[in-house]
């Protein structure tokens, strides 16, 4: 073997053994040199030069008839969304799409399918719209074309119940239009405001203004008038209550004036405010396109699965699968519902479901429930509930997730509260004043107050940090569903993690071998057994003793025991303890162990490894926090664990979802904010039930539960940052607001004499609203900057983020 | 002062004519993914039977 790296022309990843060559050119695995192959012998290198290494692994073949189901045409009725004679219309979702190499070989796949005549990747959703021509090629041949190529399409059960639903674009037209109006009535103000004596006729462009501002009023505006509304409705008075006040008053005033000929109006401050408001919206709504916070079970579920009948292996749409049907299960397939083996070796996997750390070995006969994977070869299934009533189904439709929880409302709204009462007290008082002196006044006066004060600053000041601190986290990987969930973070008191999946990483087994060290020989005995069989624990004893050409003869493997074989003249064995006559198992968790000759060995003994900087991690937040671990599986890591932790932390093991979901909130109830991290099925409850949910992810395409956001597992150990970041959101808005009445007290100096000129307000209220732009985005920058030097430090890295 | 009219009705209609072409910008979605026609237009045509 040789010690110098090579990494994979096609994906980078490190070859391991060091003996694929193609061209000069190194590889991982098959996979990767097929797909070379392909693109190479069809002139589509190109792919490799605009990148370096542009590929996936391709290591896990993709078995060959996995599309089959694309043949049944009411599934392609569900997916396809045009067709006629000449062509046909599809949009797949493909995760893989990361680089512009991506984007060049997709929209160049007619070059290895004449029947493809376009393609157009969105870039922003990671998918691919294809167009091709029936017969020429196949729904199901574009699929397997670009699975071949290395860009699997994603085809789950979502595709087939729900469309995505559209982009809302209103918002966007609302702005434009708010922006047009705000622009020309600030430049058709201009004769009003310096003509002098009436040299110019004014009259038209006062009119010209109140036509121009009707679209704002009447149409931009609608985004306040739709939240106030739904506020009162409940009860409620938000920040937006006052603001539609603001322009009701504003805009009945400047009316008046025209109508009386006594001014011309306040038309654009009234038209740039809203325009201002609806930018800091437009900002603060941005939405990851690439994510998405509101999965269910149906997008983690294939969108049909392998039915045998008579004989013969049918593809059947998901919803479609009747009690009594006979499942085929593949190698690495999820299992789409209830049912009991009838054939194969199963190990089934359901950390996602339930959080338990270890595959579980099933016997013919045993239920094997929906959403376990099968680990180990295939297996059939007899079915026995129906996808809609099976337990993982059930688990996602129990009562608790799927009520609207109510959340504390935002500062914001209480302030603005308070804000509005000194606003309406102060006008009553100005209103009394005139009624004493200059009852002519008070109507001047008490509109020009109202029209000063409205808390549009404090406003603009939240929706615009909201904005820039989402952007920052986002730049760092956190991804928050909406501007609420900084603030809600911001508070937390209490975090609460999962261990399997969030703490420990999966793909990250360490194995330890117990018993007297084993020599080279003998590990070379071990690995070239383990090589034989596929089951995970054996690859993971594989890759601990080396790779080893020694040839294996009489191998045997007995399902649930082990595997049994003769290495260089010895009889080697590897399994449980009876298999291999170690006497009682007490060590717990997973373990293999090994016997030469009968001869007990040792064992060797699985665990999941924490993820990096898990340990600094928790040492820093137990300062701060108080800490709980609910975990699925059993207590085997709780001396380790709690060693992590200190002993304030609360460890539960065992954790069914509904205990999860009572134990927050238990919590809750002791008046903690809670914080929960989480990443699999078995959280859902919690994390809806939390005042914040945060779910982890390996990368974009992994399934994540409904959540408040998403984030990179290995930028877990940058959490605290993230909360301290959404703590400094709070004093960036009160700082700005606090500036910001600055220009309300100078504006309500003239207001309360009624002299409130309309070029006072039309400077006055673009000026606050600039520097409030302004202060918002320089202050949230310099918080970025903290966090971005603490994850430079942390050495997390900085490249392309998924969105 | 009628020369003030010509020019009003001239300016609008220049604002109307932006407005109508940022609508229509939106309505193809062309603030919706930033990424692909950037980077689409630096692609060179090759010829088909480049190999490496």
């Amino acid at each position: 073997m040789t010690t110098v790296e090579t990494c994979c022309y096609h994906c980078g990843e490190a070859c391991e053994n060091n003996e694929r060559w193609l061209d000069d050119k190194p590889f991982c695995c098959e996979g990767c040199k097929l797909v070379f192959e392909l693109l190479n012998n069809n002139g589509l290198c190109a792919y490799y030069q605009l990148n370096g290494q542009p590929g996936a692994p391709q290591r896990t073949p993709v078995r060959a008839d996995k599309f089959a189901f694309l043949e049944d045409e009411k599934i392609q009725q569900q997916l396809i969304q045009f067709r006629n004679n000449t062509h046909t219309h599809v949009t797949f979702y493909i995760p893989q799409i990361h680089c512009s190499s991506c984007l060049w070989l997709l929209e160049h796949l007619h070059r290895l399918d004449a029947g493809v005549q376009r393609v157009t990747v969105n870039f922003a959703r990671k998918e691919a719209q294809v167009i091709f021509q029936e017969p020429q090629t196949s729904l199901r041949k574009v699929a397997e074309l670009l699975t071949s190529i290395g860009y699997e399409p994603y085809i789950s059960l979502q595709d087939l119940q729900h469309k995505k639903p559209g982009i809302n674009r209103q918002l966007i037209y609302q702005l434009g239009v708010a922006g047009f109006c705000f622009g020309n009535i600030m430049l058709l103000s201009f004769p009003e405001y310096f003509s002098g004596n009436g040299d110019i006729d004014t009259h038209l462009f006062r009119y010209l203004n109140l036509a121009l501002s009707l679209p704002v009023f009447l149409y931009s505006a609608q985004a306040f008038y739709r939240s106030a509304w739904g506020g009162l409705k409940h009860g409620f008075m938000n920040i937006d209550v006052p603001i539609v006040l603001a322009i009701f008053v504003t805009f009945a005033r400047s009316l008046a004036d025209i109508a009386t000929g006594s001014g011309a109006g306040y038309f654009d401050a009234l038209t740039g405010i809203v325009f201002f408001m609806l930018a800091g919206r437009a900002l603060q709504d941005k939405t990851y396109q690439g994510l998405s916070f509101d999965r269910d079970y149906t997008s983690y579920f294939p969108i049909a699965v392998t039915v045998v009948k008579g004989g013969k292996q049918l593809p059947i749409a998901l919803p479609d699968i009747r009690e009594g049907d006979i499942l085929l299960i593949h190698n690495n397939e999820l299992v789409p519902a209830d049912g009991m083996l009838i054939q194969g070796n199963a190990l089934i996997d359901y950390s996602f479901v339930t959080g338990e750390a270890d595959p579980v070995p099933c016997q013919a006969g045993d239920i094997i429930y929906a959403g376990g994977r099968q680990l180990d070869g295939n297996i059939q299934l007899h079915t026995i509930k129906p996808v809609a009533q099976s337990y993982l189904t059930s688990l996602w439709n129990r009562q608790e997730l799927q009520q609207q929880t109510h959340r504390e409302t935002s500062f914001i709204h209480l302030l603005g509260r308070y804000f509005t009462w000194g606003v309406l007290g102060i006008a009553v008082l100005t209103a009394a004043w005139w009624a004493w002196h200059d009852p002519a006044r008070i109507w001047p006066s008490v509109t020009a107050i109202l029209i000063i004060a409205c808390p549009c600053a404090l406003l603009l000041a939240s929706s615009f940090t909201g904005g820039h601190i989402l952007r920052i986290l986002s730049r760092h990987r956190l991804y928050l569903r909406n501007a609420n969930a900084i603030e809600r973070l911001a508070a937390t008191d209490h975090i609460v993690f999962d261990k399997t999946g969030t703490l420990t990483d999966k793909h990250n087994t360490t194995v330890i071998f117990n018993g007297p060290p084993l020599t080279h020989a003998e590990s070379m005995l071990a690995a070239a057994l383990a090589a034989q069989s596929t089951h995970p624990l054996s690859q993971a004893v594989r890759s601990f003793c080396g790779n080893s050409g020694l040839p294996v003869q009489q191998f045997r493997q007995v399902t649930g025991m082990g595997i049994a074989g003769v290495v260089n003249g010895e009889h080697i064995r590897l399994g449980n303890a009876a298999f291999t006559g170690a006497g009682e198992n007490t060590a717990g968790g997973s373990v293999v162990h090994f016997s030469v000759n009968g001869q007990v060995r040792g064992y060797f003994s699985m665990q999941n490894g924490y993820r990096k900087g898990i340990p600094g991690l928790l040492m820093q937040l137990r300062k701060k926090y108080a800490l709980t671990v609910l975990s699925g599986d059993n207590a085997r890591e709780e001396k380790q664990l709690r060693k992590l932790m200190g002993n304030d932390a609360a460890l539960c093991f065992s954790q069914q979802p509904q205990d999860k979901l009572d134990h927050i909130l238990a919590l809750q109830k002791q008046g903690y904010k809670v914080l929960m991290i989480g990443d699999g099925l078995n959280d859902a409850g919690a994390l809806k039930q939390s005042n914040t949910g945060i779910s982890l992810t390996e990368d974009s395409n992994n399934f994540t539960p409904a959540s408040d956001g998403i984030l990179e597992a290995r930028q877990l150990p940058l959490l605290p940052f993230y909360i301290q970041l959404c703590k400094a959101c709070k004093r960036i808005i009160l700082t700005s607001f606090v500036f910001s009445l600055v220009y309300n007290f100078t504006g309500l100096f003239f207001a309360v004499q009624g002299r409130l000129s309309p070029l006072t307000a039309a400077v006055l209220m673009p000026a606050s609203s600039i520097s409030i732009i302004l202060i918002t985005w320089g202050l949230s920058m310099l918080a970025g900057k903290r966090l971005h030097r603490k994850a430079l430090q942390l050495g997390a890295d900085e490249d392309q983020p998924f969105t | 002062m009628s020369v003030i009219i010509l020019l009003l009705g001239a300016s609008l209609t220049v604002g109307l004519i932006f407005l109508a072409a940022f609508c229509w910008a939106v309505r193809s979605g062309q603030f919706e993914d930033d990424y692909s026609p950037a980077h689409r237009i630096l692609f060179d045509e090759q010829p088909e039977d480049q190999h490496l």
